[in-house]
């Protein structure tokens, strides 16, 4: 457990196979003890304050930074061996980056790893938050490229952390206006500022409007980590999560009037569009939650539902 | 001088450098410098002292490096002053000395209880947000929260200070100089504070677009009852907008009075000097 991770990096030149984890000598979750107990520090300050972005060491991990290395720390600093773990990407569990990012965690912890978040407790998501509804068991960690949601109106960080301290938002609440005065509605999608607990502003980047009313009062933990940017910060369970939205002028999700799955026939779940090809033809839907997707296609064809 | 003020300023101090009172012996008017040979520091301002009633407009005047600039800074919070104090009837019934809040407190005076307009607009504006987005910023800080109600504001503001309604959704960068200070004006207005420091609002103005800004000026103030304080090193801006004034000199107060007796007959060397420069 104690020996450094870079020494375990060095004697191990081999890549990583999908050898049983019990062949492998890296420590549980990779990450060497100190760095965890660095990361879940930094997610207990951010649980006790939250929507303050707590900045933490963010360390060197065998994905590039910005593909999802803050989430990854977080998970393998709290993953623990009775965990179930699931990962997607884009609200898909066979993404590229899910796949590999699924893989790491499950080949240096040999916890077991699933696609229903019913079965999950460690759920790391880059754009959604599943369609199911979520509980007490989950953990969200979500990959947060852009942590600060001020960073649109100011670069100065000096000024950033003054306008955080003072809860001075006047300036987030102008770019909603000047959104409002150029398009005649408020374009803003994905990473929609939201105020939590009456007193920061966040980021809930990126998952799309359309799952920020969920995170409002949530039954489970939704921690954000941005390893590029090194901050670490927390939605805990029963908080208030409030888009910034004018008295008049009502918070929207996403919805496209008439859109369907393909696959399932739903209208109910997130859609995302797929373009017209040459080959196919003209454009159409899909649920962005794959397996959710799955699932009711199943509900409904119980016969042949598990086809893809 | 009654009881009945909006703005009191008393024994104003900023010294750049050491803080050595030894310096005060050496510089002001009588020496001719500000800069202490002693103790090499600055005595930008000492011992300055004023009261402007609701309604009222107070004039400093001086040239440049006179130190008025300093003393207006130093009650806006731009800057931390070395001595003194400055009282605001919105706060606490004139009771705090406000040099005494911390950082954030004072920071917050200026959302309601006072209001700057600096001589350069980028200073005071955000010159890549439109008119009605300055002015938003403004009332989103004071709490509003309601869009159609933020615009009819906006629109409000901006009709008072002369700007175009059609350029209300423009960014003030496309502005000529007159009209950005117009909106500056609008924006400072927003929320009605009690109290407005103008430095310098129309220099770098060309003369006929200044006489402009000058008139909405003096119009604003005696609809709004604010209490201002003007600084200006041109006699021109304060005969117009000013019942009272105080003379500035190396830092100190050479003369205070009627504006219209101290352009008439100036007691002091210094004002005599300035005052026969205006009128050459």
């Amino acid at each position: 457990m104690s020996t450094p991770l870079l020494q375990q990096v060095i004697d191990r030149s081999a890549p990583i196979d999908d050898a049983s984890p019990a062949d492998l000598d890296v420590n549980f979750g990779l990450l060497d003890e100190y760095s965890k107990r660095e990361i879940r520090r930094a997610i207990l300050t951010a649980v006790a304050v939250p929507g303050y972005q707590v900045p933490f060491g963010s360390r060197e991990m065998p994905v590039a930074r910005g593909w999802g290395s803050g989430g990854l720390q977080i998970s393998l600093a709290v993953v623990g061996p009775d965990d179930v773990v699931k990962v997607i990407d884009q609200g898909d569990d066979e993404g590229v980056n899910a796949v590999n990012l699924r893989r790491l965690i499950v080949s240096s912890t040999g916890i077991p790893e699933s696609t229903t978040p019913e079965d999950s407790t460690l759920i790391q998501t880059r754009h959604r938050i599943p369609e199911d509804p979520l509980d007490e068991r989950h953990t969200l960690i979500l990959q947060v490229p852009v942590p600060e949601p001020l960073r649109g109106v100011e670069r100065d960080m000096r000024e950033l952390a003054r306008m955080h301290a003072e809860a001075d938002y006047a300036r987030m609440w102008v770019s909603l206006y000047e959104d409002k005065v150029r398009n005649g509605v408020i374009t803003r999608t994905t990473g929609y500022p939201c105020l939590v607990h009456g007193r920061y502003v966040i980021a809930t980047t990126p998952i799309p409007r359309w799952d920020v009313p969920r995170l409002h009062q949530s039954r489970f933990l939704s921690l954000f980590g941005a390893g590029r940017e090194k901050r670490i910060y927390a939605v805990p369970p029963h908080t208030d999560v409030e888009p910034l939205t004018f008295e008049d002028v009502p918070f929207e999700v996403e919805i496209t009037p008439g859109a369907q799955c393909r696959s399932c026939g739903s209208s109910e779940s997130f859609l995302v569009e797929v373009p017209a090809t040459a080959a196919e033809g003209g454009g159409h839907w899909v649920c962005s939650d794959s397996d959710w997707c799955r699932r009711n296609r199943q509900r409904q064809h119980p016969s042949n539902g598990v086809e893809p | 001088m009654n009881n009945d003020w909006a703005l009191k300023v008393a024994s104003l101090g900023k010294i750049h450098g050491i803080t050595d009172l030894r310096a005060l012996e050496d510089t002001g008017p009588d020496i001719g410098t500000a800069k202490s040979a002693l103790t090499g520091s600055i005595v930008a301002a000492w011992d300055v002292g004023f009261e402007v009633a609701p309604g009222e407009a107070l004039g400093v005047i001086g040239e440049s490096g006179s130190g008025k600039s300093t003393v207006m800074r130093c009650i806006a919070g731009d800057q931390s002053s070395t001595a003194g104090e400055v009282y605001l009837r919105s706060v606490d019934n004139g009771r705090t000395n406000v040099l005494d809040l911390d950082p954030s407190s004072r920071r917050r005076l200026r959302v309601a209880d006072l209001a700057v307009v600096y001589q350069d607009p980028a200073e005071g504006l955000r010159l890549n947000v439109t008119a009605g987005g300055n002015i938003a910023e403004a009332l989103t800080a004071a709490g509003w929260r309601h869009f159609g109600r933020i615009r009819d504001r906006a629109a409000e503001l901006l009709e008072r200070t002369e700007v175009p309604l059609s350029r209300m959704d423009d960014l003030v960068g496309t502005f000529s100089g007159g009209m950005r200070q117009r909106v500056q004006l609008a924006k400072a207005l927003a929320n009605e504070p009690p109290v407005v420091l103008l430095d310098e609002p129309t220099t770098g103005l060309d003369a006929s677009v200044a006489a402009g800004v000058l008139d909405l000026i003096r119009n604003l103030l005696e609809e709004t009852g604010v209490a201002a304080v003007v600084v200006s090193h041109d006699f021109a801006v304060i005969e117009m907008l000013t019942t009272r004034c105080v003379v500035m000199n190396h830092g100190r107060i050479v003369e205070a009075g009627l504006t219209d007796r101290l352009l008439e007959d100036p007691h002091h060397p210094y004002s005599q000097r300035l005052v026969g420069a205006a009128r050459a």
